[in-house]
């Protein structure tokens, strides 16, 4: 009984020990990897800056200008001024597309059955 | 266990065959078995000690040696515990009220050499001085050559600068990481943000310290790791900023001035939008002050903040607006304003006559001197002083950049008579442009006292100080919209924006005393739109002549009124301002009988 308690406690310790020696090396792996990924991270971060950076430079207000008077012929662009304000209801409602018919009595003539679908 | 008897009965018979006493056999061997048991719990307790003790070392030495171990060894990051992410090491982003980018920073490298790795130290320092010809190549082969051990070349490099010294391929040369601090819009805002430059500087990093402006008012924020990177907001519009720096360049060249400041602020909040002053300079390569230089004429100067100036007949709305708000006048009581009005050996004229009785409408709209003197007589000097140090023209501006205390007006040594009538009319006294913005602003502000701000704000601050009767503040509106509509301002009329306005001219002091006679500040602070007021607005001119007519014009409403009307029409539709209709008075039915 004695033999067998002592040799179940050895396994035991086995055991735990062969458990610890992996949780041991799990830990370490995921460390390595978590400050892999942090220096991941940062460089990452470190190209956002430049690039939020580059952003505001190639966005600066004197290259813009510049920009806008290079393409004027193709966009037009200029500085906005107070005639560019609009209501909602100037903005007209597009215009309905009749399939070329313009006059009633025409598309009456052509196609009667549209004309009674339509009343 | 074997209990020995206390009255073994062999010895208790023999002893009492011998006569002795048997009781002394029990109390001996009571003795030496209460000495035995006191032995077992005395070895027993000094085993327990014994145990305790050892327990007491292990701890303390696992103390011990943990404390050692954290002293001695070098300080890591966390790495299982936290994800890193809310703390940087990095001097925070300075950004406009729309998130754009002003400030940020910039992974570079700077250069240094070890002579004492070199193979060739001679090559090297030919090779550097054909890449940077700001370098000497003489001087470097001298240092190259010599005893130093260590010495800096570039403090920044751009990748492509480090490419070709990598391709040199001398091992003396070396890099540092180095945080650069980019300004990506270049001159704009330049005043406010000031610049930045190295601190205490390292092999493997540097400090970057704020030079001036925000940079150096916020610095300690801007370096605080605590605010995670959270950027810095400022009030400023980054498009209206151009706009205005664009117009008020090309107005500055127009009128021939050596220098010109604007100011655009939100008359609720006290937000300032627009803070340009020029002549300007690039934060990224800040230039050096010049000494023995005036530095206001050093484009360093912050025009708006540092320069003080007299601000002529601006003041003039100050003074009516006083005397209105203490019941002294209504806009129609007529003053007397034949001229010129002599006071001692001073005399005061006007620009021009302008008849011997005008109303104070036209007083203000005309721009009359005098009259502004007579109504400054019915005020008094004591009045007049709580008057303009309630609207904060005796301190420097509580204005959030290094610079601001710096702006402190000059002051008259003594408020004489003489000085009340001139301080009336804007002479005598001078105050920066800002403290002019934010005096209009108060004004605009239906007469709470507004404080400009280069922070935003969301909420305008609570518990302003009245400094003048809603009523007050309402009616000099409307007198200044008089102005700008058929008086002096006439050419700050933006069609859609009801510009309330007046003009200033000052003339120049002159060092070796007395004023100049062609030498003037011009100035246009007004208010837009006047039945609604938004914004603040003050250009100054410093020196403009505008010389398109016969002879040369100085006056504020030929030089820094256009400027500044069209400052507004560019900049109000960027602000979001839609044009309105100014609500008139209604047209009234009149009966007519026939």
């Amino acid at each position: 009984m004695r033999s067998l308690v002592l040799v179940l406690t050895g396994l035991v310790v086995i055991g735990f020990a062969f458990w610890a020696y992996r949780e041991n090396y799990r830990t370490q792996a995921a460390l390595a990897e978590t400050r892999q990924l942090q220096q991941e991270i940062a460089e990452l971060r470190e190209a956002l800056a430049v690039q939020r950076a580059e952003w505001a430079y190639l966005n600066r207000p004197e290259r813009l200008r510049e920009l806008a008077l290079l393409t004027f012929p193709r966009l037009g662009l200029v500085p906005i001024d107070a005639d560019r304000f609009g209501r909602i209801d100037e903005v007209a409602y597009p215009p309905v597309f009749l399939g070329g018919l313009e006059g009633v009595i025409d598309t009456a003539a052509l196609e009667p059955r549209m004309v009674e679908a339509g009343q | 266990m074997i209990r020995t008897p206390l009255r073994p009965l062999a010895r208790i018979l023999s002893a009492r065959q011998k006569g002795e006493n048997p009781d002394a056999i029990e109390r001996e061997n009571l003795r030496l078995r209460h000495e035995e048991m006191r032995d077992r719990q005395r070895a027993r307790a000094e085993g327990r000690l014994l145990i305790l003790g050892l327990f007491f070392f292990a701890a303390f030495t696992v103390v011990g040696a943990r404390m050692g171990s954290l002293a001695a060894s070098d300080p890591v990051e966390p790495v299982a515990t936290t994800s890193g992410a809310s703390i940087l090491a990095q001097r925070a982003d300075i950004v406009d009220r729309k998130g754009r980018v002003l400030a940020t920073n910039l992974a570079t490298h700077s250069l240094y050499a070890q002579p004492p790795l070199m193979v060739d130290p001679v090559r090297a320092a030919e090779e550097l001085a054909r890449l940077f010809p700001d370098l000497d190549a003489g001087k470097l082969k001298k240092d190259f050559t010599g005893p130093r051990k260590f010495l800096w070349i570039k403090r920044r490099l751009s990748p492509e600068q480090m490419q070709a010294v990598h391709d040199i391929g001398d091992p003396g040369l070396l890099f540092g990481p180095r945080e650069m601090r980019l300004y990506p819009n270049g001159s704009l805002a330049a005043h406010v943000l000031g610049g930045a430059g190295f601190g205490r500087e390292g092999v493997r990093s540097a400090e970057v310290v704020g030079r001036a402006g925000v940079e150096k008012e916020f610095d300690t924020w801007l370096r605080d790791p605590a605010n995670g990177g959270r950027p810095l907001e400022l009030s400023l519009d980054l498009s209206v900023q151009a706009a205005v720096e664009e117009v008020l360049a090309g107005g500055m060249k127009l009128m021939q001035a050596r220098g010109a400041t604007a100011v655009i602020m939100d008359v609720r909040t006290g937000e300032v939008l627009s803070l340009a002053s020029l002549p300007d300079f690039d934060p990224n390569d800040r230039p050096a002050p010049v000494p023995g230089r005036a530095p206001g004429d050093s484009p360093l100067f912050n025009r708006a903040v540092q320069g003080v100036y007299e601000l002529g007949s601006t003041f003039k709305v100050f003074t009516v607006a006083q005397a209105l708000d203490e019941g002294l006048v209504t806009v129609d009581t007529v003053m007397d304003t034949k001229g010129p009005l002599r006071w001692g050996r001073f005399t005061i004229r006007d620009f021009r006559n302008y008849g011997p009785r005008l109303t104070v409408r036209e007083v203000l709209v005309k721009s009359s001197n005098i009259g502004t003197a007579r109504v400054a007589e019915m005020i008094g000097a004591d009045r007049q002083q709580d008057f303009l140090k309630a609207l904060g023209f005796f301190e420097p501006t509580a204005f959030e950049l290094a610079e601001a205390p710096t702006g402190r007006p000059i002051l008259p040594k003594k408020w004489s008579e003489i000085v009340m009538l001139t301080v009336s009319y804007g002479h005598g006294l001078s105050a920066s442009p800002l403290h002019l913005a934010a005096a209009y602003a108060t004004i605009a502000n239906g007469g709470v006292k507004v404080t400009p701000t280069l922070l935003r704000r969301t909420l305008p601050p609570e518990g302003g100080e009245r400094v003048l009767s809603a009523r007050a503040a309402r009616d000099v509106l409307a007198l200044m919209r008089e102005t700008v509509q058929h008086g002096t301002a006439s050419f700050a009329d933006v069609p859609g924006y009801a510009v309330a306005g007046k003009t200033g001219t000052a003339d120049k002091p002159n060092p070796q005393g007395g004023y100049y006679e062609d030498k003037v500040i011009a100035t246009f602070a007004g208010v837009f739109p006047a039945h609604d007021p938004a914004y603040a607005i003050v250009v100054t001119l410093d020196e403009p002549v505008e010389t398109s007519g016969t002879e040369p014009r100085r006056t504020a409403g030929w030089t820094a009124t256009p400027v500044a009307a069209e400052i507004i029409r560019r900049a109000a539709p960027l602000l979001g301002l839609r044009p309105e209709v100014e609500p008139g008075a209604m047209p009234a039915v009149i009966r007519i009988r026939n």
